[in-house]
């Protein structure tokens, strides 16, 4: 019925262009990874994973490295197969018309390539176990801090039980010195929705979820200053759920603790904007340690001028974003839960220099 | 007689008026028919979410774009994830199994052909309700609405203290609906593959179309169920006072996550096995050789169903599970990366010694192989959990799974239209411009998903709707944004070959591929009924056998 095939012209330049245009994808993506880890300006600033400085991360970096070069020997084994495959046996416009020889099986193959890949995954298997053993079960030394982080939505709440210290969205904490360890411990709740704290550079992500109480931990081995924010999904404005980490010196971090446990300071030339404060509905949602405003849906705004930032790390803190942000929060984070104030421009520049004087 | 009344019927249509041919296809219980209904419907959601993609695109093209607001993106990527998985890629394999599996095991329709009926309106009902929410989600008071929870829907964000108005209710009901309806079509499946194959097919000589369609339409059952009930614990939440997910009155939020999880992967699976299916019907005939290893790739089929309803849990790395847990979902994931290996070495083994034709479907289902092969190797390194710690929730997984759906699933889906398309029209389709779709579509998806996973590596989560300067992420997202664009186009050819073809492509003839299975043996398209005489086969090839009588496949099997 069918014994003569009509061969079609033009099929022989294909596999060519194939390889051509994978070669092409390669290249750009083997750039692409080179650039990625030699990334230009400010490397402070790109929260990569391959850049740990804290020991979970640095667990996690290690263990990685060891994936990526096996995944990368297999993609290599396997991509060079395929390649080979297709190319060398593509048909070519001199065969013959008949049908190549009809193979079915081997069951000496099958093994190989089932025990092989078998090997590799105890392999892989072993390495992980032991670094999710030594991340998730490592005993706190005494020395740690101690903090309980709160997802709310669209900001992080602070808190240091034993120093007595509440803040938000900005983490400080000590450097870890290997001969005298003193990592951060976390303690992860949610006031609303799921969130999840993620500060690449430190350590891998964990959820915050509402009616559970999870962990983490930190060690960090330098100071400076750790972006990161919440990745895991909290309703409208979590891309503006920010995150920093302040890594401090032991004197710089024990100066930081001296001045939150500070009262606020009390400035006769700003009482009309403090009334302001605690006469409307700000204090429904904001505390200021030593006044009667303890609210606690929002950011505590005791030491407000001792953040660098505002609205999670939406803008930086200057007393324009400030007025701003009291003004129209939506102009800033459009969605964030704080309403509009509605004052007057007098009221607002009062209640602005008030806030100013929250060091 | 037979090819009597087929004659008079296919000339009966032409007479018809467009009411009558349009009450036909509605009322219609012909496998064939619905198969087409299914393939179409898919194809016009498939353009909504690229466009709903696209739109996400534009936004995150550079950082602090205005192009929408933060509400809007967040109904995008909702609408988009829901639409691509339950209104794309589920009922496109279901239209292609519906068309398929009667043809393929020699019988003239579905098992129960008024239940197929059910199902596909049911399905295509719960996309109507799902894009109705644009209209009604916010009831009578206010402008169009829709989900915006993600199409994971964690909870509590989907409780009425956090989803006012009804747009989660839509979204909900949209699945309840079309779970019901996927399920059906499951019952269906296995019914018909059990029950109605042609003389001498034993189980062992179907082809492995049916044989992955029977594995993915049991996962369905399994996995689909607990997705149903989870809807419907859901609407008791947010309806009738109850607190399964409701954490402010005690409930789980966990919980729920288990339910979706438990459908969630094994769902990877269900859409990714009828994609294994197309690859191991194109690749043979393309390459002049039989599968290679028919028994170890069933085998393996039915060892990455069976784990991967235990790996559900690998989803939830980062929800604070015991170290325990952690490494009991790390070692299942990573075992199936074994079964799966088999099937890329067997398709390897297959063209291997072979001549192959680099035609339309068959170049599809090579770009297959190499994209699977990365999105496999991406998923070993999120199978460790302390890596997925960092990965997870960010555009590493993004690009991840976009790798499986559309490198590998939607890459095969492709393969499969190029393939049956002569045998639904009975027209070939556009070779040059098919090439032209391929080259372009391969552009621009490793564009756009090579470069996603840069982000992720650099500390970018999902589902953000801008993103901070200086973070190192402006020039992978500029990049991937323009890939997009590159896969717009491909689509546009795409469509455009299928309505050019389907009207001016030349006469196809019953074999145009000179392959083996059964549904090659009758007309295109195939007559109503399919076969004037049901078929009586030897092997897993009868064309072959047919047309090489010296030298047939049942004296090897």
């Amino acid at each position: 019925m069918l014994e003569k095939r009509t061969k079609r012209s033009g099929r022989t330049r294909q596999p060519f262009r194939k390889l051509a245009s994978i070669a092409v994808v390669l290249a750009i993506s083997l750039s692409a990874a080179a650039l990625c880890f030699a990334a230009p300006a400010a490397p402070s600033q790109i929260p990569s994973i391959f850049r740990p400085d804290s020991t979970p991360a640095d667990s996690i970096f290690r263990l990685s490295r060891l994936v990526l070069i096996i995944t990368g020997l297999i993609f290599l084994a396997v991509f060079s197969l395929l390649t080979y495959t297709v190319l060398k046996f593509r048909s070519r416009a001199d065969d013959n018309d008949r049908e190549p020889p009809q193979v079915y099986g081997s069951n000496q193959v099958e093994l190989a390539w089932t025990v092989i890949p078998g090997l590799i995954v105890l392999v892989l298997f072993l390495a992980t176990a032991r670094v999710i053993r030594s991340v998730e079960d490592a005993p706190q030394p005494p020395a740690a801090i101690a903090v309980t982080v709160i997802g709310h939505q669209y900001w992080w709440e602070f808190r240091y039980p034993a120093l007595g210290i509440v803040t938000a969205n900005e983490l400080h904490v000590p450097v870890s010195d290997p001969s005298h360890p003193t990592p951060t411990f976390l303690t992860l709740l949610s006031a609303d929705t799921d969130h999840s704290f993620w500060v690449p550079r430190l350590a891998g992500k964990t959820d915050l979820i509402p009616n559970r109480t999870n962990h983490t931990w930190i060690e960090p081995h330098n100071t400076g200053i750790f972006l990161g924010q919440c990745s895991q999904y909290c309703g409208v404005q979590h891309a503006k759920m920010l995150l920093r980490v302040y890594v401090d010196s032991p004197q710089q971090f024990n100066a930081w603790v001296q001045q939150e446990k500070m009262p606020p300071v009390t400035d006769a030339a700003v009482e009309s904007g403090r009334r302001i404060f605690q006469s409307t509905a700000c204090m429904n949602c904001h505390a200021v340690s030593g006044t009667n405003a303890d609210g606690h849906f929002g950011p505590d705004l005791t030491h407000l001028m001792s953040r660098d930032t505002l609205a999670a790390g939406a803008v930086t803190n200057t007393p324009e974003n400030l007025r701003a942000w009291i003004q129209n929060p939506d102009s800033i984070k459009p969605g964030s839960l704080m309403p509009a104030m509605k004052l007057s421009p007098q009221d607002l520049d009062a209640l602005t220099a008030y806030l100013e004087t929250l060091r | 007689m037979s090819s009597e009344s087929i004659a008079l019927s296919s000339a009966g249509h032409g007479a018809l008026s467009v009411g009558e041919r349009l009450h036909g296809w509605i009322t219609t219980v012909d496998h064939k028919r619905l198969g087409i209904l299914y393939i179409v419907y898919s194809l016009i959601f498939l353009v909504i979410g690229g466009v709903e993609a696209t739109i996400m695109r534009i936004q995150l093209i550079v950082p602090h774009n205005h192009f929408v607001s933060p509400e809007v993106f967040n109904r995008m990527f909702t609408m988009h994830g829901t639409t691509m998985i339950f209104f794309v890629a589920m009922p496109i394999l279901f239209g292609f199994g519906t068309y398929l599996i009667p043809l393929m095991i020699g019988a003239r329709d579905m098992a129960f052909p008024r239940l197929n009926a059910l199902s596909f309106w049911l399905t295509a009902f719960g996309g109507l309700l799902l894009y109705f929410s644009f209209i009604g989600g916010n009831g009578l008071y206010g402008a169009g609405n829709a989900p915006d929870v993600g199409w994971f829907a964690y909870a509590p964000l989907t409780s009425r203290a956090f989803s006012v108005g009804h747009s989660t209710d839509f979204w909900s009901l949209a699945l309840l609906v079309s779970g019901i309806g996927s399920i059906g079509t499951a019952v269906n499946f296995i019914a018909t593959i059990i029950s109605m194959r042609c003389p001498g097919m034993t189980l062992g000589k179907m082809p492995l179309l049916a044989w992955l369609n029977l594995v993915m339409a049991g996962m369905v059952i399994l996995a689909v169920s607990p997705l149903t009930a989870a809807q419907i614990m859901l609407s008791i939440d947010r309806y009738l006072g109850g607190h399964f997910f409701d954490t402010q009155a005690g409930g789980s939020a966990v919980l729920w996550m288990h339910f979706f999880w438990i459908f969630g992967h094994p769902e990877v699976y269900i859409l990714v096995i009828p994609c294994f299916a197309f690859a191991s019907e194109i690749i043979p005939v393309f390459s002049r050789k039989p599968i290679f290893g028919y028994p170890v790739m069933v085998a393996a089929t039915i060892a990455i169903a069976f784990i991967s309803m235990s790996v559900w849990a690998h989803h939830m790395f980062t929800v604070g599970m015991s170290s325990y847990g952690n490494t009991f979902f790390t070692v299942t994931t990573m075992i199936i990366a074994i079964p799966t290996g088999i099937k890329i070495f067997n398709w390897i083994g297959t063209m291997w010694g072979g001549k192959i034709q680099f035609k339309a479907p068959m170049l599809f289902c090579v770009a297959f192989l190499f994209q699977f092969l990365i999105a496999g190797l991406t998923g070993i390194m999120l199978s460790a959990s302390p890596f997925n710690w960092q990965l997870s929730g960010s555009y590493f997984v993004v690009a991840h799974f976009h790798y499986v759906i559309v490198g590998a699933i939607l890459f095969t889906i492709f393969g499969a239209f190029y393939y049956w398309f002569p045998k639904m029209s009975g027209r070939m389709y556009h070779e040059t411009l098919a090439q032209w779709h391929f080259w372009l579509f391969v552009l621009g998806f490793h564009l756009t998903f090579d470069f996603m996973h840069i982000p992720g590596l650099l500390g970018m989560p999902r589902r953000i709707y801008t993103y901070e300067p200086g973070r190192g992420w402006e020039i992978w997202n500029l990049l991937v944004t323009i890939g997009v664009f590159f896969q717009a186009a491909a689509i546009l050819l795409f469509v455009g070959n299928l309505l050019w073809s389907m009207y001016r492509g030349a006469p196809a003839g019953n074999d145009p591929w000179d392959a083996w299975t059964l549904e090659w043996s009758t007309t295109s398209p195939p007559p109503d009924y399919d076969f004037a005489t049901i078929p009586v086969i030897e092997s897993r090839r009868p064309l072959w056998d047919l047309k090489h009588p010296e030298d047939p496949d049942w004296k090897y099997e």
